[in-house]
């Protein structure tokens, strides 16, 4: 195989905010640079996409290398880098934008710069990436590409009036991002020669060949039998095998060197074992220090997960262990509940990452699970010095041993149009937000940034955004840091019996409000029974909120329906199913979506 | 040896009506005449040609029921017990009983009935307030039903059921007790009452008014009112309540609906109409054009019941009776007793007082309590195995 110009490889990203069209254009770059045939296109990406529609979202890194004749004569390389989109998996972007020397971003014509644009540009430039526009959708009739320009240069300060015009959905204007991919993106650099240093921007777990390493190589050369380290891990394997990605498969080639885009393997049999972010090198003959920026992903999010059949337990350990074969992010260990049983307090990047999880633990794995209220990590510091960060609200110390808590603050940008800057401020404000600041980019459109306690957001507040700006809002947040905070653990009473697995931590300013509306969902979850129950919200012992669930008077089928008697008992049947799918706590059955019922508390529009 | 003929009861499902009520979801329509003559004459013949399938039963009772099976011309009701009398083993002293309602009936009709052999009127009255009537959407009057149940009395009939419902929309505690003390002050009174509480089912004009917020129903505490006072002002007036909605006088029970209850073999005509005959349950089709065109093959969703499903209907179905489940009956019927089979729902219930024992001369029944019986369903579901 020649050796490859490295003055011919291109390894770029496109960024873009949500469905403004960058997997479109990815599609497109494939289909134009002739890795495909259109037809092929149809049956292969396509097929792929069916699949991981099946999944949910994306959260694997994808990568494609392509072939380019470009019209000066010459073949170019194209390594196309596609990260994950969420700010759950921030992370994973940077590490993905660090293998890259260029990025393209994407912009609607019609929507212009979101709070993601913004958020996935800076991302961009703080890698020293190489960034030209593309302002995508310039048929749609709303489509105003040169307000959009002067936006681009404006509020992200590039040059955009080269900015190729596309429609990438319906093929317009293709060749000239490919020139520019070619002319505007740099070529790597790197020496072939010099020790191996390498980055893995993914990984992912196949039963056959063992994790899969997807990296850049920054500096040297690896190829089949090269003993390599993962310099922050510390594990050690012989490479089987190296490789480039083709269209949805994996294609062997005899080494990769310094500037190119591919795959390692090494019958590395975890994924935690190949971090993102991590370095590669020769363990014979080692680079003198990793690449900058490596971090350990830490969970972020944490709720409890218990099968809704407490005998399927096993299954959902076994689903777990192999969930997380392939998701390093992903964190359980076993808990138990008086209320729900045995089952495990599982981590997470994020609100949108533990959806994934929970619908491919029902999906895949064909568990139903009970979930409980999602909670950050927060510090407890003990009077004795000690600190403890805590995941189970269930696991908070006594009152009198809490010296202080802290919990984790974001500072988030929200891109809001001016008419909704008022109440886009009125939530932040009701969700314990500091005002930062407001930037207006041009007349109508405002950026707020405001500082807002990780736990007030993983709930719902995406979708109060949404609902009050009429979808028009967009968001990004990074986490900040720990600060103190008046925080208590809200406790509630089912028939005077304390249920664990309702418990959550909340600041003490809300505490009140949300413990009575708590109360309030909860006796509408609550089916009658035989006695009346009282529905108690305490914090520390103290009831702050009741609410009562009348005994039951009547249930009764006053009403003939002579020899009907099938009706009769699909309707029995239906009550006795009912009550199948309710947890007893002491003598009450409580509905298992009761347990979800916190999720859903702020219900105000 | 002359071999004791097994007991079997009749059902014939009359699905026409004047009009739709609005509460009722049953399976009735206003129809054309030819319709209801197609219809009548695919009734005959389902009834002739079962004829020698049924050979070894004795016939014991017989229901017309619907719909309102009154609209019919008497001739085709007549026409109905000739075809039984002829073709079935009927009982002498069986139980034939018609549902009626007032405004379709005049005295030509009712003693064409009696002359026929029909031998109990039930009467849906409802509700003897105007305004509440209009509101369910019934075609008659309260003065109506007066004429019908007197002329009833005049023309020799002495078993009368009427029927009234509580938790009606505009209804309250007063009118509702002014209904039953109508009712109780009928001369002479009638020997069967059937009180039902209103439920609101999908599908009916209530649950669309229901959704709209346009249907004043009673809270749910004047609605128990309703029903605590249905039990202290009948039985105060002499009635026993031997089911869940059902009272009556000493010995005028309806023995047509306390078999569904104990589980007695019964055969169902007409489209919809259910059967049980020795453990095997099916209906017929719930299609009028397909019945007048097979009314001898439309048979569907034939169940046998498993030894399981069979207890489980003797619980729920014998739980409805406040007699209840006889423990020897049920021993010698599956050969286990019904603390071996349901030790221990039984004894949960009996420890929060929904169930008790109760001896009597004909041996020991379980049976609901008052308690139990409001909350009847909680308790017979847990009667249904896993």
């Amino acid at each position: 195989m020649a050796v490859i110009d490295q003055s011919k490889i291109r390894n770029f990203c496109i960024v873009a905010h949500i469905d403004h069209g960058k997997s479109t254009l990815a599609d497109r770059i494939i289909e134009k640079t002739g890795l495909l045939t259109s037809r092929e296109m149809q049956a292969q990406v396509l097929d792929n996409m069916e699949l991981e529609r099946e999944r949910g979202i994306t959260i694997k890194a994808q990568s494609v290398r392509t072939v380019y004749r470009a019209q000066d004569g010459e073949e170019y390389i194209f390594n196309l880098i596609d990260t994950p989109g969420h700010v759950d998996f921030n992370y994973e972007v940077s590490r993905s934008l660090a293998a890259c020397d260029g990025a393209i971003l994407v912009v609607d014509a019609a929507q212009g710069i979101e709070a993601q644009t913004l958020a996935n540009v800076y991302l961009a430039l703080d890698h020293n990436l190489d960034v030209f526009p593309v302002i995508n959708k310039i048929d749609l009739p709303s489509a105003e590409p040169q307000r959009v320009i002067e936006e681009i240069e404006d509020v992200i300060g590039i040059e955009a009036q080269e900015a190729p015009l596309i429609s990438a959905k319906n093929g317009i204007g293709i060749e000239e991002v490919l020139e520019q991919i070619v002319t505007k993106i740099p070529a790597p650099t790197g020496n072939p020669d010099n020790p191996l240093q390498a980055l893995i921007f993914d990984s992912l777990y196949d039963p056959y060949k063992g994790v899969i390493i997807f990296c850049r190589i920054m500096e040297g050369t690896v190829k089949k039998g090269t003993v390599i380290r993962m310099m922050a891990t510390g594990a050690k394997e012989e490479v089987v095998e190296v490789g480039y990605f083709g269209a949805g498969q994996f294609i062997p080639c005899e080494e990769l060197s310094a500037g190119m885009v591919g795959y390692i393997t090494a019958s590395i049999k975890n994924v935690k074992d190949t971090a993102v972010g991590d370095t590669v090198t020769d363990a014979n003959r080692p680079c003198a220090e990793p690449l900058p920026g490596y971090k350990k992903v830490q969970s972020m999010v944490y709720c409890g997960m218990y099968p809704a059949d407490g005998a399927k337990y096993p299954d959902l350990r076994d689903a777990l262990e192999k969930l997380q074969l392939n998701d390093a992010s992903l964190n359980y260990e076993p808990e138990t509940s008086v209320a729900l049983g045995f089952g495990f307090r599982c981590g997470f990047l994020g609100l949108l990452h533990l959806e994934i999880i929970q619908e491919r633990l029902e999906r895949e794995y064909n568990l139903d699970l009970v979930t409980t209220a999602p909670g950050v990590i927060y510090k407890v510091h003990k009077l004795n010095g000690e600190v403890i960060e805590l995941t189970n609200p269930s696991n908070l110390p006594d009152p009198s041993e809490i010296d202080y808590m802290e919990e984790p603050i974001v500072s988030a940008e929200i891109m809001v149009t001016s008419e909704f800057i008022g109440s886009i401020m009125e939530l932040c404000q009701e969700r314990r937000g500091r005002y930062l600041g407001m930037e207006y980019i041009e007349g109508t459109r405002a950026l707020l940034k405001y500082e807002l306690p990780l736990n007030e957001i993983i709930y719902d507040f995406f979708d109060a955004l949404k609902s009050r700006s009429r979808g028009y809002a967009s968001f990004d947040y990074d986490i900040k840091g720990y600060e103190q905070s008046s925080l208590v653990k809200l406790d509630i009473l089912i028939n005077r019996e304390e249920v664990d697995a309702l418990s959550f931590i909340v600041h003490a300013d809300s505490a009140y409000e949300r413990g009575r509306k708590m109360c309030e969902k909860l006796k509408d979850e609550i089916p009658r029974h035989l006695f009346e129950i009282p529905i108690q919200a305490a914090v520390g012992g103290k009831i702050i909120a009741r609410e009562t669930v009348k005994a039951m008077r009547k249930d009764v089928l006053a009403k003939c329906y002579g020899g009907d008697i099938t009706r009769k008992k699909k309707l029995l049947e239906k009550q006795k199913e009912g009550k199948k799918r309710m947890r007893q706590i002491g003598n009450v059955e409580i509905p298992q979506k009761a347990f979800m019922s916190v999720l859903k508390l702020d219900d105000r529009k | 040896m002359k071999i004791e003929k097994k007991e079997l009861e009749l059902y014939f499902h009359i699905p026409f009506c004047v009009k739709k009520c609005n509460y009722c979801d049953f399976l009735s329509a206003p129809c054309t005449r030819e319709q209801q003559e197609a219809y009548m004459g695919a009734l005959f013949a389902e009834l002739e040609g079962r004829a020698a399938e049924y050979q070894d039963y004795t016939v014991v009772s017989v229901f017309i029921g619907g719909g309102t099976p009154s609209i019919i011309p008497e001739a085709g009701i007549a026409k109905l017990l000739r075809i039984v009398k002829e073709e079935y083993d009927l009982q002498e002293n069986a139980e034939i009983t018609i549902e009626v309602n007032p405004g379709t009936v005049d005295r030509e009709k009712l003693q064409n009935y009696y002359q026929a052999g029909v031998n109990r009127l039930s009467i849906g009255l409802q509700s003897a307030e105007n305004r509440e009537l209009q509101t369910l959407g019934r075609i008659h009057t309260y003065e109506q039903f007066l004429d019908t149940y007197s002329l009833a009395r005049e023309l020799g009939f002495t078993n009368i059921n009427v029927d009234v419902m509580s938790a009606l929309p505009g209804q309250d505690l007063d009118s509702y007790r002014n209904t039953l003390y109508r009712v109780l002050n009928l001369q002479p009174m009638p020997e069967h009452i059937s009180a039902y509480s209103l439920i609101v089912e999908e599908g009916t004009v209530f649950a669309k008014w229901e959704a709209e917020g346009k249907l004043d129903l009673p809270d749910e505490d004047s609605e128990r009112h309703m029903y605590e006072e249905t039990g202290r002002i009948l039985e105060t007036a002499g009635y026993h309540r031997y089911e869940i909605s059902n009272y009556s006088l000493e010995g005028m029970e309806c023995r047509h609906n306390c078999g569904y209850w104990t589980r007695k073999s019964y055969v169902g005509f007409g489209i919809g109409a259910a059967s049980l005959v020795e453990n095997i349950r099916f209906r017929n089709t719930d299609e009028l054009k397909w019945y007048i065109e097979n009314p001898l093959g439309c048979r569907e969703e034939l169940q046998v019941l498993s030894v399981e499903e069979q207890m489980e209907e003797t619980m729920f179905l014998g739980l409805r009776m406040t007699a209840g489940v006889s423990c020897e009956a049920f021993q010698a019927y599956f050969g286990k007793s019904l603390k071996q089979v349901y030790g221990e729902v039984i004894d949960k219930n009996l420890e929060t007082g929904l169930l008790r024992f109760k001896e009597n001369e004909k041996g020991s029944y379980l049976q609901l309590t008052e308690k139990g019986l409001d909350v009847s369903n909680y308790v017979m579901s847990q009667f249904l195995f896993d």
